[in-house]
């Protein structure tokens, strides 16, 4: 069927709209080479100083490192729960699995001011606002949810023959675990653990309440320079944040691709 | 012994058990605390929900939100539309580049993108600006700390979240229907209004709903862009609890936004598998 006009019109639209979508997010690269002190488009000269500044900053350093220490201990935590509980839903494969699932799935779609207020809440009591621990614990409850989507749709696809084979031919549980069922979810198990990565790097609610002034994240810093508005820092350490992700993004694009490469080459 | 089927059973719920025990302790148990919070908290009674009735500052900034919410899925789900309908058209080559695009957008940090369109409206942001220097207008538009800048702010994070229902309707489509109303005499207008669009209704229901939840706790956007003049439900329940510390009305607000998102995701689940709307969630 040849698109009409209308088509043809729409898609230029979408072309639009999805710039519309992306460029607004780069205006932070320009602005972070202003050679001026304040926030402001550079206009000819281009300058250095706040990457330069950005590096040097005792405050951006420490914080550029706590979300990474935070992020990867979130990513490993999330993954293992995540996987480890997404294997035995698919084991029990009953009812009850499936409505524990959609009870686990609940700290995606609960508004994340609500849950900022259910980790204020609980931790305040117990002393963890402002630590580690407390930032881990809470970005692990919201990233794992992630964990469990992706290792189940990569675990739709694997042969539950497989698993019955390798226990028939003598191997325990465990074995049957580390060398049948993990090595033919990867794709889905290094998905989830990148996303949850960039959940817990990119998080600012939740970390909002909980964290004051020994655990400061890089989202957290860059909230009180927005908040603040003049200087243009911030527009530095937005880019290291794009270009972060960036990196995540492509990392997962290419791991998206093998493992559809090696599903078609499999049927 | 090993492989029976009751120990495979066991061993399934014991792998299950770590998360679902952090989630029950960490997250369930402080959101039912919460919920009871909002009837004993200063009293015990309903006092906390009769203030919505009795006060107009809770009214304005329920109506506020709501008014938001919907004006934000209207526009996000019609520009959402003519993506996923421009993408499924398409060759796949250029598919794969919208893809891309969609995607790109969906990962960049709220944050960074709410910090961009800070940069670009302010009275001397970069649209002003350009306005001003060709002569189009001779005041800078207002586009912050008003509704105006919230919803651009809003409208550009949801499009993405709108676009994945619908394309996982648009490609379920059976394009022999389509063939049949313009063989039978159709236009492309009428297949589109009357055979296309009512078969994408289950994607455009669950994309209207997913982005109006999304949009009902939203709280990054429309605290910087609205700089304290828009204020939303989320902005209130954040000052009510770091700085009045009243937490039955937080408690109150928390509570309704929390039945109300389940609500919405009940009647979801009925036009589409919720797995389908949050499978395509940043894959």
């Amino acid at each position: 069927m040849k698109p009409g006009l209308p088509a043809i019109l729409n898609r230029y639209g979408a072309w639009l709209i999805l710039l519309f979508l992306v460029a607004p997010a780069l205006v932070a690269i320009p602005v972070s080479l202003t050679p001026k002190g304040f926030l402001s488009m550079p206009k000819g000269d281009y300058s250095a100083r706040h990457f330069e500044k950005l590096f040097t900053s005792e405050e951006w350093m420490s914080s550029f490192w706590q979300s990474t220490v935070i992020g990867l201990s979130v990513a490993v935590l999330a993954t293992a729960l995540g996987t480890f509980c997404a294997i035995g839903l698919w084991r029990v494969a009953s009812r009850w699995g499936e409505v524990v699932r959609a009870f686990l799935l609940l700290p995606l779609v609960v508004p994340p001011i609500i849950s900022a207020m259910a980790f204020y809440r609980l931790m305040v009591p117990l002393g963890l606002i402002d630590t580690y621990a407390g930032l881990i614990l809470a970005h692990t409850v919201l990233a794992a949810p992630l964990v469990l989507i992706t290792v189940s749709a990569s675990l739709a696809g694997f042969d539950p023959r497989l698993e019955q084979a390798s226990r028939n031919l003598g191997a325990s549980n465990w074995t049957t675990m580390r060398r049948v069922i993990l090595p033919s979810i990867r794709p889905g198990v290094l998905a989830g653990a990148i996303f949850a990565f960039i959940a817990s790097w990119d998080e600012i609610v939740v970390t909002l309440f909980l964290s004051k002034f020994s655990v400061y994240t890089l989202p957290r810093r860059m909230w009180n320079g927005i908040r603040e508005n003049t200087d243009p820092t911030v527009a530095a350490a937005a880019v290291v944040l794009i270009a972060v992700t960036l990196i995540f993004f492509l990392i997962q694009a290419l791991n998206a691709r093998r493992s559809r490469n090696s599903a078609s080459g499999e049927t | 012994m090993n492989g029976s089927p009751l120990t495979r059973f066991g061993t399934g719920w014991l792998l299950v058990l770590p998360f679902l025990a952090l989630v029950v302790a960490l997250f369930l148990g402080p959101i039912a605390n919460i919920l009871w919070l909002s009837v004993t908290d200063p009293e015990p009674g309903l006092g906390n929900y009769a203030a919505l009735v009795t006060s107009d500052n809770l009214a304005g900034i329920l109506w506020t939100t709501i008014r938001i919410c919907v004006i934000t899925t209207a526009f996000s789900v019609v520009l959402g539309y003519s993506i996923a309908y421009a993408m499924v058209h398409v060759a796949q080559g250029s598919r794969n580049r919208m893809l891309g695009l969609l995607l790109v957008s969906f990962w960049i940090s709220v944050l960074v993108r709410t910090f961009s369109w800070l940069m670009l409206l302010g009275r001397k942001g970069l649209v002003n600006e350009t306005l001003l220097g060709i002569g189009l207008i001779a005041q800078p538009i207002e586009f912050m700390r008003n509704e105006l800048g919230v919803l651009i702010g809003m409208v550009h994070y949801m499009i993405p979240y709108a676009v994945l229902p619908l394309l996982a309707s648009m490609q379920n489509i059976d394009t022999r229907v389509l063939a049949a109303s313009r063989s039978l005499g159709a236009t492309g207008t009428q297949t589109f209004w009357r055979i296309y669009l009512p078969l994408t209704k289950p994607g455009l229901v669950a994309a209207a709903l997913l982005v109006f939840i999304l949009s009902l706790g939203f709280y990054v956007t429309p605290a910087i862009l609205g700089g304290g003049k828009v204020l939303m439900v989320a902005e209130y329940i954040s000052v009510q609890i770091l700085v009045t510390l009243r937490w039955g009305t937080a408690a109150m607000l928390a509570a309704l936004m929390l039945f109300g998102v389940l609500a919405l995701l009940f009647v979801m689940s009925r036009f589409m598998k919720l797995s389908t709307v949050f499978g395509g969630a940043k894959a």
